[in-house]
This record gives structure tokens, C-alpha cells and sequence, in this order.
């Protein structure tokens, strides 16, 4: 997950759609606080209007990483499709 | 909007004339014995493929075009969790055809996305519904909804809620305003506890191969007994019972970040605990610990895709440098079990 700030404009976004607070805004620009807690999910990069966010998103899920590589395709639970889904 | 329960899954609703004499069911604000029956049930994974609603616009309360419109997604468990937090509250349900997924995966896969949304308000004629021009949307949704393109496409803006459907009437009564915590994903035992059942019913083959395995050993001993089948299910459906059921109760407390190292060290633990216990000989123990961790390993590997924490780098780094070694352990212990039991078998 990479932030650049000379394209953030401050909109906290960011940090209203993070599930685990990784961002904090000051002085009008956004902040990774918390780099260790980000989850990839994507949120941030999906919703930042300046694109100043890119993010390699993904699922954390082994079993879909695993079904990827059977597959040969990319992570993916396949759920909703047929198979079970965990949540 | 047709007004079959069976349609909409049997939620319990009333139609009522809404705006410009459309009929939109109104959902009832309590589960039914058979919602939460059925909520259970699909816990433990049982037809999860097909518990949904039909997408559309539904009413909770009596809402008026000034009321809040809360979008959310059409598997009927995120539904259930959403309308059953409204009780007194007059609102507009959005709700957008995530094929029966609930929203965060939904949102991960871009079904719960900018598209279907936009899709929904022109379906349902929002912008006829309502005066305002606000969509409040759970906090998880934005994993696949671009809030920025919404507005864009549909002129409706898009509010990130709370993460949780039971902060919606704090939410709703501050003024659409969230404080640290409503924003905040958790993942406390409660949670770990409520995914961990279908983590069980997914171990099946492993369960098989315990059973068959408890009645094969009696069998090249010499002679099949019931206690011994007995005795030998309770020793090898355990690491699979460790792996589903305890490991996400101990979760917080197990060392080393990895899902599949905090599997191994309890399992470890477990296995080298049961096999003395049971006075098990050496090469016995070996085989037994090397399959059996493994296994709990494997099982607390694919929790993480129950999680609400874990990420594609640490799961992919634990798929390539995990699987591999729960094989190489495998079959060291299988060929260690075969070398022991099988020659007995020959003796007779």
C-alpha cells in the first residue's frame, strides 16, 4: 500500500473507509499511522478522488490463494459460485 | 415489486403504498424463530449458496421521502442483521444483488461495487423515492463502492456508516456521525466464534480420513475391536476439533504472526500432549505429531480467510512457505507409520 502525498488533498476519505484506522490526517494532509494493521483491502485506493493511493488489494485468505494457484488464475475464494463461503 | 415472502426469503412484511403509488414490503424489525434457525444453520455452512432476497427497495417503519435510504446486500443474513436494528426507525432498504455474498466479500469481489449500486437506484427509481440525495452505506461496502463515481453517475452521495448494523441508531440519531469505534473492524472472541462452525464442516475429508484410518490400525494388528476404533477416532478427530474450535477461541494468545505457525505451535502442543498421555511408543508418537500438526497447521492456515485482519502478502507467504513443509512433515510421518503398522501385517 503506498500513500503520495503531493496528490492528497486532504479529503479524509482515507481514513473514514479504513476498518482498521491505518491512516490519520493532519495539517490537511493524510498520514500512514498505523502501516502494520493495513489489511490490503483496498478501501483507500477505491475511494480516494485525487488517486494519490494504490493499494495491491487482494483477499487474505490462504484457501483462495491456494484455489488460485490449482486454477491457475488469481486468489480467489469462488464463493458465490457454487463453493462455500467462510463469512 | 412482487409481494411473495418466498421471493424475498422469508422476511415478514406488510406493502405499502409509498411514493407515487408504488407498493414496497415493509420488513419486520424482529427475526422470527425460523430467521434464526435458519441463521444458524447457514453458520455451519448449510445452504449458504442460496440464502438470499430478492434485490430491490424495501421499507422498515413507515418512511417518507425525507427518511434515510441504508443500502446493503441481498444475503439474507446481512439483511436480517441490518432490519433487525430498526426497530422504530423509518428508513429505506437498498438492497443490492451481491449474488447471495455477504457485503465485505462482496465488496472484495466488486459485487457490492460502484456499478451494481448505480445499477440499483435506476432499477428501483430511487431519485422518485426520496427528495434528499444521501445513501448511507455500511462501512465495509467501500472495499468495492468508489463513493467519488456514485455521485457521478447518480447524483446520489454516498455516507460510510458504521461498520456494524447495531451502531446505525446511534449513527442516525447524531446526525450521521461516527465516533473511533463504529469505524473500527474487531475481532474478539464473539466474532472468532461465529465464523469457526463452517471452519468444522469444511474439515470433512479429514474427519473421513480419521475414521477410516481408526478402523484401519486395529485391522493390521491383528483383529477389529470397537474400543480400539473408539480409542483411535477420539486421538485423530482431535487435531481436527484443536484446529476448528480451539485454535480460533486461543487465537490472540497463540505466538508468531502466521496463521499456519500459531496452528503449528498449538498443535505441537496438543498432539505431543495426547500421544504421551496415551503412552503411545516412540515411532508411534513421531508419525502421529508430524501428520497431525500438519493438519492442524493446514486447518488454522485457512482460517485466515474467516479473519477480519490477515492480508494477500502474509497469506500467499504462508501458502508457499507453509504447504510445502506440512507435505514434507506428512510424509515423513506416513512413510514412519507405514514402516511401523504394515510389516505387523505381514507377520499374520
Amino acid at each position: 500500500m503506498k500513500l503520495e502525498t503531493e496528490k492528497c488533498v486532504g479529503c479524509g476519505l482515507c481514513r473514514e473507509v479504513c476498518p482498521h484506522a491505518v491512516f490519520a490526517i493532519e495539517t490537511g494532509t493524510a498520514r500512514i499511522a498505523e502501516r502494520g494493521r493495513c489489511m490490503e483491502c483496498g478501501a483507500c485506493a477505491r475511494n480516494c478522488p485525487a488517486g494519490a493511493i494504490e493499494v495491491q488489494a487482494g483477499v487474505g485468505c490462504a484457501a483462495a490463494v491456494i484455489g488460485g494457484l490449482l486454477r491457475g488464475g488469481s486468489p480467489s475464494c469462488g464463493c458465490g459460485e457454487g463453493s462455500s463461503c467462510c463469512g | 415489486m412482487s409481494a411473495n415472502a418466498s421471493a424475498i426469503g422469508g422476511a415478514v412484511f406488510k406493502p405499502v403504498v409509498a411514493a407515487k403509488n408504488r407498493h414496497v414490503p415493509v420488513v419486520s424489525n424482529t427475526l422470527s424463530f425460523k430467521d434464526v434457525l435458519a441463521g444458524w444453520k447457514v453458520r455451519w455452512g448449510f445452504g449458504r449458496n442460496n440464502y438470499r432476497v430478492e434485490p430491490g427497495l424495501y421499507a422498515s417503519g413507515s418512511p417518507s421521502a425525507d427518511s434515510p435510504v441504508l443500502v446493503t446486500a441481498n444475503y439474507k443474513l446481512s439483511f436480517d442483521a441490518l432490519r433487525k436494528e430498526l426497530t422504530g426507525i423509518s428508513a429505506w432498504l437498498l438492497v443490492l444483488d451481491t449474488k447471495g455474498v455477504n457485503v465485505w466479500c462482496a465488496a472484495g469481489k466488486g459485487t457490492f461495487g460502484t456499478e451494481e449500486l448505480v445499477r440499483r437506484i435506476e432499477a428501483v427509481k430511487l431519485a422518485s423515492v426520496v427528495a434528499h440525495r444521501v445513501l448511507v452505506l455500511p462501512q465495509l461496502g467501500a472495499v468495492g463502492v468508489a463513493a467519488h463515481e456514485v455521485v457521478k453517475a447518480s447524483g446520489f452521495r454516498v455516507v460510510y456508516g458504521p461498520v456494524r448494523a447495531k451502531d446505525l441508531p446511534a449513527f442516525l440519531a447524531a446526525g450521521m456521525k461516527k465516533d473511533e469505534a463504529m469505524a473500527r473492524v474487531e475481532f474478539r472472541l464473539a466474532d472468532r466464534m461465529a465464523v469457526a462452525p463452517v471452519e468444522l464442516t469444511h474439515a470433512w475429508p479429514f474427519l473421513l480420513a480419521a475414521l477410516a484410518f481408526s478402523a484401519l490400525l486395529p485391522l493390521l494388528s491383528g483383529g477389529f475391536s470397537m474400543g480400539a476404533f473408539a480409542g483411535n477416532l477420539l486421538l485423530f478427530a482431535s487435531p481436527i476439533l484443536v484446529g476448528t474450535l480451539l485454535f480460533p477461541a486461543l487465537l490472540p494468545v497463540l505466538p508468531f504472526k502466521a496463521f499456519a505457525v500459531k496452528g503449528a505451535v498449538l498443535g505441537l502442543l496438543w498432539n505431543f500432549g495426547a500421544a504421551f498421555a496415551l503412552g503411545a511408543g516412540v515411532p508411534e508418537t513421531v508419525a502421529f505429531v508430524l501428520i497431525a500438526t500438519s493438519v492442524v497447521s493446514f486447518i488454522a492456515m485457512n482460517f485466515t480467510g474467516a479473519s477480519t485482519y490477515t492480508n494477500l502478502t502474509g497469506a500467499t507467504l504462508e501458502v508457499q512457505i507453509g504447504m510445502p513443509l506440512m507435505a514434507a512433515a506428512s510424509i515423513v510421518g506416513a512413510v514412519i507409520a507405514a514402516v511401523r503398522f504394515v510389516p505387523v501385517f505381514f507377520k499374520g
